[in-house]
């Protein structure tokens, strides 16, 4: 292969909280066609290196790369329009809304004319089609119609996931996708996963090592914040450090 | 949300009819008091805007609504009649950018602060009109000549005649419910109820919030501005009163009363309001009593909190509900 297609990087991404370094020093490149898995304890700093790329907050140093363009100073919203997609460990959605209604709204910051008006926001066949598609993509295609509030936990994990993939995003930061799934549901979002890859570079925070060693291409691990091992699963795995600080836990 | 189907067309267009038709029953009292009902109503939509369908509680809406009525006045040389199509589009100018300025600064904060600082803002502008010399002082400024409404040496319309006025009110009121009804489907009203619902969630896909809240808040404050316009030109008498926070409080009594989140929510309380006022300020009900108005409107209008959380405009929605509960659960339904 001719030099991976980089999509977004993050530079020395260093961010504390008071006396706590939640993200210390952690570089990492995410390239199209690639899912880069990010393991670690609970309290790493996976969450948080998530929010310092898609810009929820801002990084105490480092940079930020998003397509060759340094989108560090960049507020979340515009990374987000730049083809920058994310989903929550803990559910973010509208749940008063219709699982279509919350899809269509997300495929909506693609086109949002905001003032025309007089515009039905629902006559947008773009938006539309988008929405149907991400929520179809998602599994979520019987239960469209549904209060996205009604939706049993694996079902709004999944429509985390269908609101994220409606903006079209090329980058996508996945955090915790697949907890609470039923091995069922699990089986078809790494199958999506999959499917996802050979048009986006996909971050991957997740927990299930299975889920991990099956569809990741590479893994970082970090540890109180800093990353102490970034390479090919199998030589993550055969990594005495990591084993003891991590992979130790489960074997 | 409204007009989803054609039975709330039919209702509407009943409403308007009625209202069409009530200067041909009522006398003076009932056409000036149903007047200033429908003016409050349209105050009271542009508040809805901002609490009911963008989730920002504004206690400062008064100032808006203030600002709107001075203008007319202050603008109106003594002696000679203004038009009103540049004296409406100056005075909602005035009121505009006031919310623009406000705006751009209270959306910085959240919350309770939110709360607070619109109503500093609004407590500014009360200053402003109570202490120097623009406003002209506690007592008040009186329009001498009301505008005019001429096109091409056409008078279109009359505002020193009360049934005039009535229903330039009505044609208000019906027009700022239709449009903000229609805005509220449209891409941009979504995007506000996306807001209200989960900003994060919002941002993350790509809105710029903070821009949405404000041209929201400075749209807001523009109706509210309009409102007032309506108020001068109706009283031909402003008063630093009208910026008061009593008013600011008394709007979102009426929202709240009516039913926060429904368009309809915000014209069926500043009915009640205005008319519970009425009705305890009455002489003839209360004799002596009528002096202590303040205390049951209070009392009402918190039992009718407590027993209708969703307010009047939720009442239909809260009957059928229960309605349809009792079968539901006997066959074991869902919870
Ligand atoms: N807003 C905040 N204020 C203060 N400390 C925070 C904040 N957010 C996170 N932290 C701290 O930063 C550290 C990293 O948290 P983070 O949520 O990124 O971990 P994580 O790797 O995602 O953990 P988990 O596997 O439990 O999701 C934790 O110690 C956490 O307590
Ligand atoms: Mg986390």
């Amino acid at each position: 292969m001719a030099t991976p297609d980089v999509l977004m990087r993050g530079e020395k991404l260093t961010r504390r909280w008071g006396g706590l370094t939640a993200v210390d020093e952690v570089s990492l490149e995410l390239a199209r066609g690639s899912v880069h898995a990010v393991i670690g304890t609970n309290g790493a700093g996976k969450s948080t290196l998530i929010n310092l790329l898609s810009g929820e907050i801002p990084p105490s140093s480092g940079r930020v790369e998003l397509k060759g363009v340094d989108v560090t100073a960049w507020p979340q919203p515009a990374r987000a329009r730049a083809g920058l997609g994310r989903s929550y460990q803990r559910t973010t959605i509208f749940p008063q809304f219709t699982v279509f209604e919350n899809c269509r709204l997300s495929a909506q910051s693609r086109l949002q004319r905001p003032w025309a008006w007089w515009e039905r926001a629902d006559a947008c066949a773009l938006a539309v089609e988008a929405a149907r598609g991400a929520a179809a993509k998602a599994g979520l295609a019987a239960e469209i119609d549904r209060p996205a509030g009604l939706l049993s936990h694996g079902g709004r994990r999944q429509l985390e996931i269908a609101m994220c993939l409606a903006t079209d995003p090329e980058v996508l930061l996945l955090d915790e996708p697949l907890a609470g799934m039923g091995a069922e549901e699990t089986d078809r979002m790494l199958e999506l996963l999959a499917e996802l890859r050979p048009g986006h570079a996909i971050l991957l925070v997740e927990h299930d090592m299975d889920a991990v060693f099956r569809v990741a291409d590479r893994i970082t691990v970090m540890v109180n914040g800093a990353v102490i091992a970034s390479d090919a699963p199998q030589a993550v795995r055969a990594n005495p450090e990591v084993q003891a600080a991590y992979l130790g836990h489960h074997a | 949300m409204d007009f989803r189907g054609g039975r709330n067309v039919v209702l509407a267009a009943a409403v308007v009819a009625a209202l069409a038709l009530f200067p041909l029953v009522a006398g003076k009292f009932g056409i000036d008091l149903v007047t200033k009902i429908m003016i409050f109503a349209v105050l009271a939509l542009s508040l809805e805007l901002l609490v009911g369908q963008t989730g920002l509680v504004c206690f400062g809406q008064a100032a808006f609504f203030g600002i709107g009525a001075y203008a007319v006045v202050l603008a109106t040389p003594q002696y000679q009649a203004v038009s009103i199509f540049w004296l409406a589009p100056l005075a909602v100018a005035c009121a505009t950018l006031y919310a623009l300025f406000v705006g751009s600064l209270v959306l910085r904060t959240r919350g309770v602060y939110f709360i607070m600082v619109t109503l500093a803002f609004a407590q500014m502008a009360y200053y402003v009109f109570h202490d120097t010399p623009l406003g002209r002082g506690t007592d008040g400024v009186y329009l001498y000549v009301r505008p005019s409404a001429e096109v091409f040496g056409v008078t279109l319309v009359n505002f020193e005649k009360p049934v005039s006025l009535y229903y330039v009110a009505l044609a208000a009121l019906v027009a700022t419910f239709a449009f903000l009804a229609v805005l509220l489907r449209s891409r941009f009203g979504r995007a506000l109820a996306g807001i209200k619902a989960n900003e994060q969630r919002m941002r993350a896909a790509g809105f710029s919030t903070y821009a949405y809240k404000l041209a929201a808040f400075t749209l807001s404050g523009a109706i509210a501005g309009f409102a007032g316009v309506l108020f001068a030109v109706k009283d031909a008498f402003v008063n630093p009163e009208l910026l008061a926070w009593h008013l600011s409080g008394s709007l979102l009594v009426m929202i709240i009363l009516g039913g926060l989140g429904r368009l309809w929510g915000a014209v069926i309380g500043a009915f009640a309001y205005a008319l519970l006022q009425e009705f305890f300020q009455s002489q003839a009900i209360f004799g002596d009593l009528a002096k202590h108005w303040l205390l049951g409107l209070g009392l009402t209008i918190i039992a009718m909190v407590a027993l209708l959380p969703e307010g009047l405009a939720g009442l239909p929605a809260a009957v059928s509900r229960r309605l349809a509960r009792k079968p539901a659960r006997s066959a074991g339904g869902n919870a």
